[in-house]
């Protein structure tokens, strides 16, 4: 075990994290409490939500590189994971509202309007936290790993399996959007009151939130870690290289898939269910393709194939865009463009690779 | 009318149903007797009408060193394609030793089984090292859990490093191999064979690209893997054949055109006449 814990990250490197993780989820929580409104150091209520949105984003990076950096199976609609994880959890925040709405009424607003006289079936439950939250994790898990089944066992790779991926997400935006469908069509759900009792309007409920989701981040971080670093690790990679050799070296490299496929697809969900309390709202455009291809650039800038690459790439390409959005909107899509261009030019191992330069990630085997 | 005939049929007394038929055991121990390891006979695989193999029959013998040659298109890949498991052949069977029925199995039981298979460009885990590519291909437990737990044992790192002496790679344990040269990546391909302790191996082209000095090596490797492990080895490179082989097949249009000594197959007419004959 110490030395599974050694190989993960040298001591330095354990450090590092620690000081990385502890700045993230005790420095901004006090720099928000503590100091004055007028201070230079206050971190405003603001900034702890775009924060929280943000190590969101993070999370579904890190989860999309597993796939696409560590075994090679480029996915285009890794948002409609994270999406119907935002679901399951608004839905919750949905039935949470009880008859505090506008109509008054036990049912959802949406569903009052259209005339609507009692719940759907799939709405059952959902009044129920812990029911809430085994949906989050079922309902994208179960999706990827029945499409996951029949994508893999067919063998489909590289590109074939990218725009399946996207068909995939942009079809199911299509079945959201649709007022019958019963999940608020283009609105979506929106509206929260509260989360386990707390007001979704109170600042500290956010700061809470934000927290929580720096926690999930470092422990799902640390997953990863030992994901990588363990043989099922290189297993993964080995795929990446030369899928054929694996299978005749006797592992059933469709099942190996299939497990990093579905994780990941579970993490996106659990970052969306974090994602919607803090933003207070989802809809169907959480579903369109460019939201995918947008998570694969976060990836690709970062560097993909290393962990810390997809969550710095996350963290400064949503960095840049709620600055740029904001000063000169009109000028985002150009800057991302470009960044991306550049990035693959001159840095093809993502913004981590400037950082290892020098002390390049050691490829090593145990003696 | 067609339903009386469905269960006339189903009524015959010498039908036997599916689920009569005891399930073939997972796993199951490998028997051999008389001395021969691989039975393949009859095997029919055509594509689009073109018959890449036209009733082949081959019998490989326990702990020989087989050569196969034949000109191009003569189906020495798609007979690997089907012991292998990768290619399912229309009519025919492939045993390997008396009991173990190889068309009903999944690639990777086959390799399970016994079988490795080297291919003909070297494909070793580029963006592994020596050593990860060694540890990767040795034969144990490949369920997924498994390999989110397991680390190497005392015993395994050790039969590694015997791999890694044999194959004289040593020396770059930690390197990648993807910067390994041409040579000593076909080497490592055989030595991840080695790892999974098979029974019999598969070589197609081992010394495509070599050098005369690594072509020596490799002939030195493949003779002294022998008789612990039956080795095949199909090539083009009538040299390097003459220096290793006891044994040779010749194939030809899908089946088998004679099989020998080398000094027979030379001096065997149409063996001369559809492929010594072109060099």
């Amino acid at each position: 075990m110490k030395q599974r814990i050694h190989e993960m990250h040298t001591p330095k490197g354990w450090g590092l994290m620690g000081l990385m993780g502890s700045i993230m989820i005790i420095a901004v929580p006090l720099l928000n409490i503590l100091p004055s409104s007028e201070s230079f150091f206050y971190i405003p209520d603001y900034l702890v939500t775009l924060f929280g949105k943000i190590l969101c984003y993070a999370l579904v990076a890190l989860a999309l590189d597993l796939v696409w950096g560590y075994t090679g199976i480029l996915s285009l609609g890794h948002g409609l994971f994270f999406a119907l994880g935002g679901y399951a959890m608004g839905m919750h925040l949905m039935r949470n509202i009880g008859t505090e709405g506008v109509y008054k009424s036990a049912l959802p607003d949406f569903m009052v309007f259209l005339d609507w006289k009692e719940l759907p079936w799939y709405w059952h439950g959902f009044d129920k936290f812990p029911f809430a939250m085994l949906m989050v994790i079922l309902v994208p898990g179960v999706l990827a790993w029945v499409f996951g089944f029949f994508a893999f066992r067919s063998r489909i790779k590289g590109v074939y399996f990218a725009i399946v991926t996207q068909a995939l997400t942009f079809a199911a935006m299509l079945l959201f959007f649709r007022n019958n469908t019963g999940f608020g069509g283009n609105n979506g759900l929106t509206d929260f009151k509260r989360i386990l009792g707390f007001s979704l309007q109170d600042p500290s409920t956010k700061l809470g939130l934000y927290v929580l989701t720096g926690l999930v981040l470092i422990i799902f971080y640390i997953f990863a870690r030992f994901i990588v670093t363990s043989k099922l690790g290189r297993i993964i990679r080995a795929i990446r290289d030369a899928e054929n050799r694996v299978i005749f070296s006797g592992y059933d490299a469709f099942k190996f898939k299939l497990f990093i496929w579905t994780l990941s697809a579970v993490v996106c969900g659990i970052a969306g269910a974090l994602y919607v309390p803090q933003v207070g709202i989802i809809n169907p455009s959480e579903m369109q393709p460019s939201n995918s291809i947008e998570i694969v650039i976060w990836v690709a800038i970062g560097g993909r194939g290393t962990l810390l690459g997809p969550i710095l790439g996350a963290i400064v390409v949503n960095g840049a865009k709620s600055w740029f959005t904001v000063a000169y909107p009109e000028f985002w899509l150009y800057f991302l463009g470009g960044l991306f261009v550049l990035v693959t030019v001159f840095l093809p191992r993502g913004l981590i690779g400037i950082l290892s330069q020098k002390n390049k990630e050691p490829l090593r085997g145990r003696t | 009318m067609a339903a009386l005939n469905y269960i006339r049929n189903i009524l015959r007394r010498d039908r036997v149903f599916e689920f009569m038929i005891p399930k073939p055991v997972k796993n199951p121990k490998l028997r051999i007797g008389q001395g021969c390891l691989l039975y393949v006979e009859g095997v029919t695989v055509s594509f689009d009408g073109f018959k890449a193999l036209d009733d082949l029959n081959l019998y490989i013998d326990d702990g020989e060193l087989r050569c196969i040659i034949g000109p191009n298109g003569a189906g020495k890949t798609t007979l690997m394609d089907v012991i292998t498991g990768k290619t399912l052949p229309e009519e025919g069977s492939v045993l390997f030793g008396q009991n173990i029925d190889l068309l009903k199995m999944k690639e990777q039981e086959i390799v399970e089984a016994g079988i490795g298979r080297k291919f003909q460009r070297p494909t070793v885990f580029q963006e592994l090292t020596v050593m990860e590519n060694l540890e990767l291909a040795m034969h144990t437990d490949k369920k997924v859990w498994h390999s989110l737990f397991t680390y190497l044992s005392e015993k395994q790192l050790e039969r590694i490093e015997e791999i890694l002496e044999f194959l004289a790679l040593q020396d770059h344990r930690h390197q990648t191999a993807g910067l390994l040269s041409h040579g000593q990546k076909q080497w490592l391909e055989i030595g991840m064979l080695l790892m999974q302790n098979p029974k019999l191996l598969f070589l197609d082209e081992p010394v495509a690209g070599m050098t005369p000095h690594e072509i020596e090596r490799t002939g030195e490797l493949l003779s002294s893997m022998v008789p612990e492990h039956t080795v095949v080895v199909i090539d083009h490179d009538m040299d390097f054949i003459r220096s290793i082989a006891k044994r040779v097949t010749v194939l030809h249009e899908g089946h088998v055109l004679a099989e020998g000594s080398m000094k027979d197959i030379q001096s065997n007419p149409q063996v001369i006449e559809v492929y010594l004959g072109e060099e």
